[in-house]
Parts: structure tokens; C-alpha cells; sequence
């Protein structure tokens, strides 16, 4: 593996950014996660991920199916999580219910997918957007897209491993984790109110 | 099914005592996925593979195995074997030679599909013109298929492999399909020592929801790409966004590297690292160059060596590190075109040091003293 400088930014980055992982960007162990292509703590993450929704002029939320369908237990309970947090900070949603590309095409002020994300971002002029249920394999396809053509800030919450191609991305997402994201953005906003 | 108590990977690999038996290649296989939970294994015969998937049909008839059959051909099995990973249950194949070229469509499909399959490749030659006999040369053409490909040296690796191969595939991080090769007669029909965990014991089933992409459930849509793939329609879009799929299968096995370091101590093992002269080999070829630095010794020459055992991902800085310390590097090759001497001078910064030689095919073996002559013309250049 390269043992490079890669740094995961803000695009837009070119015609074909590489995968991070082909750059030498490896994955947080648990209790880690990943900033801009570096390995910090999940606390840093975290709160770093609560700045960038404050600061971003409009910020997005994509939940995917994982978190859409209540396909097992705790499913809901997160899904609860993450609308209340998506109202503490004032994002929007649009949801990621399935994967297929849309054809002839998507209406880009309501849908998104992981084959065309930038069409949706360039719309509605996103800034900010947070992926959280999506399949990896998915997330991975649709980060680097917009990484490419957009100047989106991307956040990928993962139940796994985490995502190298996001800007920020944290692993083995929980109640635990949301609850803190909720709290540091609570706080953040306090702060900034006074 | 028999009763088998499941443990974590960690208690089968490492902790579980294990049994020496005298098998062969074949034989280590049958003893591999009677550990391994596997839920289906489908089958079509050819030399030299025939005897393992024969074998694995046995423990299938003694209850290790949900379900097994025998497919039309290698297409057909490399297909079905598609749909069964797709469906979310662990399965595995094996083939070789022609059988790997004749199924060949199937491997990326695998890779592009995330599908966690292991297929274990007894490799042999391919026509033009047709033999049965040991080459390596099926290997060339899988490099590139977007597969994890494992290359065991003996009965040994070869069970560690399969078995290990399993975990690899299926972290969700990684999630594509692994091939484990083995050089067919040298390996396959050969009897040797291999160090077998209880077969009481087998690896945790395997869990399809943590795949990076959906079952192949109808409650799920869609179910992979399956359907409406980008093929059908013709704009950026959709050409950044199957770019964008390809580079997530090369990432995903960029991230099994920390996994067989973990599982099978590295990607390479290497010997004498410091010597002057390096050879580095994979599968048989690795015992065939223990030998040769054993005669090389005797001569007062100091040779190392560097036994690849993961040919992807490929332990590039590895070797561009181990290489730039030696005068010489020697690859020898069962197989005509040299496909490790490639990719060993794509790693390293001085393509001029390496010696693609000695290289045999066509069933040849090759004995000892073609590595010692090369080393002893390394030696006094």
C-alpha cells in the first residue's frame, strides 16, 4: 500500500479522484475514526463533524435503507436519533430509500441516488451532507462522485468499518454515538447563541 | 447436519489443538471446509481438481454441508455459485485450467458484485496444446479480475488458506471473493504433513447484513446491480459512476491487507533478508528455491528468500523495499510467460537486477540445480 499524504478535502477534485484506499488511507480501528484522510479519536470526529453542520449554509442529510426500513431491532430507535438531530441542527433530508438509477432521470430537488449524488448536490447548491444507512459499497460509489465534481463537505456514519472516501466518517455507529453528535451539536449551538 | 460446536476464528486458527494427519492436497480441502460452516458447495469435475470437490461431496453425505451439487459445466457452477452468495449464504467452488478460462466471465462478476465466494484453483496448463499437467500459467489471466488471490506452497498453506480465506472475504470492509491457488499434482496429489483444527469445531455462520450491498432479498430493492445496470444507458453520469464502482473493488482489497497480515502472518514471508541474492517465489516454487538455497549454502553462497503467499493485493512496498537492498533477485516461474517477474519489476526501482528464470511449463518440474545455476551466474557477474 502507498504510504502517502492523501488528503480526503473538499472537492471539486478532478474527473476521477482516486479511492482513498488506493492512496494509502486505511480505516480507524474501533474507537477511531477518520478526518480528512487521518486517523483521530472518535471524540474529535465528533466534534468536528458538529462544527461543519453549524458552520455549513445547507446542510443535508442522506439516510439510506438501512435506516429507512425498520428491517431489525434497533433500527427504529436510531432512526428516531437521527431525525432529532437532524431538527437540532437544522438540516434537511432526503432520503435514500433503494439504489436503482433512475430513468429517464431523477427529480434532483427530491431524490438521490448513489449513481448520480452530484446531480442532487448541484440542485439544491448543498454544501454539507451526511450519509448514515447506506450500504458501504454504495456510500463508497456515491463519495467519490461527489467528492469529484461538488464542493459538498461529506460525512459518512457507518454500522461498519467506516468509509476512507468521506471527509469525515465514523465506525460501528450506535445510539452511543449519535447521542453524542446530538450533544456536541447542542453545545456548539449554545455557545454560538451566546 | 453433524454437530459441530462453533468458535470464533481466533479459537479455530490459532488457539484449538490441532492433529497432524499425512494427506494430500485434496485431502486438506476436504478437512478445511469440514471447519469452515460452509452452506453450499457446487461442483463440476476436472484434473486436477476433481478429487477435492469429490472429497467435499463426501462431507457434504456425512452432514458437514447444507446443500451441494454438480453443475453443467465450470460456467455454470461459477454462476450458480453467483446466485448463491448473492442470496446472502457461503459457498464454495473449486477449478482449474481450463475450467478457471471456461468460467472466466464469472470472476470480475464476482469482484463487481462483492460477492464473498472462495473458489480454490488447482492450477494446471491450458490448451493449444491440451495437457492436464502442473503450470501456473491460469494465473496470469485472474490478476486482474478484481479476486483476492492467495498462492499456497503446500498442504499446509493450503489449508490455512481455504479456511482463513472465508473470514477475509466476508469482512464487510473487504467483501470479494477470494481465490486460493495450488499448484495441481505438485500439491493437489501430493501426500504431506498438515496440521488439522478439530473438525468438532467450525467458524461462526456467515452474516449477509453486514454486506456493503443488499441481499439478494425481494424485500430489499433491488437486489445488487442486477438490475437496471449502467450498461443501459450511455452518458458521464453513468460511465463516472461504474468508474467509480471499479475503484471500490481495487479499495476493497486495498483493505484486506491488514486482515492477512493478521490471519496468515503477511503477505510474505521472508528468509535471509540481507543476502546479495534474493529469489522470490510463490507456491511451489518457494519449496523448489528452499532447496536450491540449501545447495547454494553448501557453496558458501548466501542466499535469500521471500516467499509471496498474497499475489492480490500484491505486497508491493514490500518488495521495492527488499529489493533495493540485493545485487540480484531470481524469479522462478512453472510458467511461460512470467506473469510474478512482472509483477515484481512493476514494484521495484531497478528493473535490471531482476533474473526471470529459471521458468518451466507443460507439466515440467524443475529441479533445484536451474535455481543454483542462476544463482551461481548472479554471483559472479
Amino acid at each position: 500500500m502507498l504510504e502517502s499524504k492523501y488528503q480526503v478535502l473538499v472537492g471539486p477534485e478532478g474527473y476521477l479522484p482516486p479511492a482513498a484506499a488506493s492512496m494509502g488511507v486505511t480505516l480507524p480501528e474501533k474507537g477511531q475514526a477518520l478526518v480528512e484522510g487521518s486517523i483521530v479519536s472518535e471524540e474529535e470526529a465528533i466534534e468536528k463533524i458538529a462544527q461543519k453542520i453549524l458552520e455549513a449554509k445547507n446542510p443535508f442529510l442522506f439516510p439510506g435503507p438501512l435506516l429507512l426500513w425498520d428491517w431489525k431491532e434497533g433500527v427504529a430507535e436510531k432512526a428516531k436519533a437521527v431525525k432529532e438531530l437532524a431538527d437540532l441542527a437544522g438540516t434537511r433530508i432526503i432520503p435514500m430509500p433503494d439504489y436503482r438509477p433512475k430513468y429517464p432521470m431523477i427529480n434532483p430537488a427530491v431524490e438521490i441516488n448513489p449513481n448520480h449524488p452530484n446531480l442532487t448536490i448541484w440542485h439544491n447548491k448543498i454544501d454539507f451532507c451526511l450519509f448514515i444507512g447506506v450500504h458501504c459499497h454504495y456510500a463508497n460509489v456515491a463519495l467519490k462522485i461527489i467528492r469529484g465534481g461538488t464542493d459538498c463537505y461529506t460525512i459518512a456514519l457507518c454500522g461498519e468499518a467506516g468509509h476512507e472516501d468521506a471527509m469525515i466518517s465514523l465506525r460501528d455507529v450506535g445510539l452511543a454515538q449519535l447521542a453524542s453528535l446530538t450533544e456536541a451539536v447542542a453545545r456548539l449551538k449554545g455557545v454560538a447563541g451566546k | 447436519m453433524i454437530e459441530q460446536k462453533v468458535v470464533t476464528p481466533e479459537q479455530l486458527f490459532f488457539e484449538a489443538e490441532r492433529e497432524e494427519q499425512f494427506i494430500t492436497g485434496s485431502e486438506a480441502i476436504r478437512e478445511a471446509i469440514k471447519s469452515a460452516n460452509v452452506d453450499m458447495a457446487i461442483s463440476y469435475p476436472i484434473t486436477p481438481q476433481s478429487e477435492s470437490m469429490h472429497l467435499v461431496g463426501d462431507i457434504f453425505a456425512e452432514g458437514y454441508i447444507k446443500e451441494y451439487f454438480r453443475g453443467e459445466n465450470e460456467f455454470a457452477v461459477m454462476s450458480s455459485v453467483a446466485g448463491a452468495a448473492m442470496a446472502g449464504v457461503r459457498v464454495f467452488t473449486a477449478t482449474g485450467g481450463p475450467g478457471t478460462l471456461r468460467a472466466f466471465e464469472m470472476f470480475p462478476t464476482w469482484s463487481g458484485s462483492r460477492l464473498p465466494i472462495v473458489c480454490a484453483f488447482m492450477t494446471r496448463g491450458i490448451n493449444s496444446p491440451l495437457t492436464i499437467q502442473p503450470d501456473t500459467l491460469e494465473m496470469a489471466y485472474m490478476l486482474d479480475t478484481g479476486m483476492l488471490m492467495l498462492h499456497a506452497e503446500n498442504g499446509q498453506d493450503l489449508y490455512d488458506m481455504v479456511l482463513k480465506a472465508f473470514v477475509i472475504a466476508e469482512k464487510p470492509d473487504v467483501h470479494v471473493p477470494v481465490g486460493v491457488f495450488a499448484d495441481g499434482f505438485f500439491v493437489t496429489h501430493t501426500r504431506d504433513k498438515v496440521n488439522i483444527a478439530p473438525a468438532d469445531m467450525k467458524l461462526p455462520s456467515y452474516n449477509p447484513n453486514c454486506a456493503p450491498v443488499p441481499a439478494m432479498d425481494m424485500e430489499t430493492v433491488p437486489f445488487r446491480q442486477m438490475r437496471d445496470p449502467f450498461v443501459m444507458k450511455s452518458n458521464f453520469i453513468s460511465y463516472a459512476a461504474h468508474a467509480s464502482w471499479q475503484q471500490e473493488i481495487l479499495a476493497a482489497a486495498e483493505r484486506a491487507r491488514k486482515y492477512i497480515d493478521s490471519l496468515l502472518g503477511g503477505l510474505i514471508e521472508v528468509e535471509n533478508e540481507d543476502a546479495d541474492i534474493l529469489i522470490i517465489a510463490s507456491g511451489t516454487a518457494v519449496s523448489q528455491s528452499r532447496e536450491a538455497i540449501q545447495q547454494a549454502k553448501s557453496e558458501g553462497l548466501s542466499v535469500g528468500l521471500v516467499k509471496i503467499k498474497s499475489l492480490r493485493p500484491f505486497p508491493t512496498e514490500q518488495i521495492r523495499r527488499l529489493a533495493a537492498k540485493a545485487k540480484a533477485v531470481i524469479i522462478p516461474e512453472f510458467n511461460r510467460v512470467g506473469w510474478l517477474c512482472r509483477e515484481v519489476k512493476t514494484a521495484v526501482d531497478d528493473t535490471t537486477k531482476v533474473v526471470g528464470a529459471p521458468r518451466v511449463f507443460g507439466g515440467m518440474t524443475m529441479p533445484p540445480q536451474l535455481i543454483v545455476d542462476e544463482i551461481r551466474r548472479c554471483a559472479n557477474e
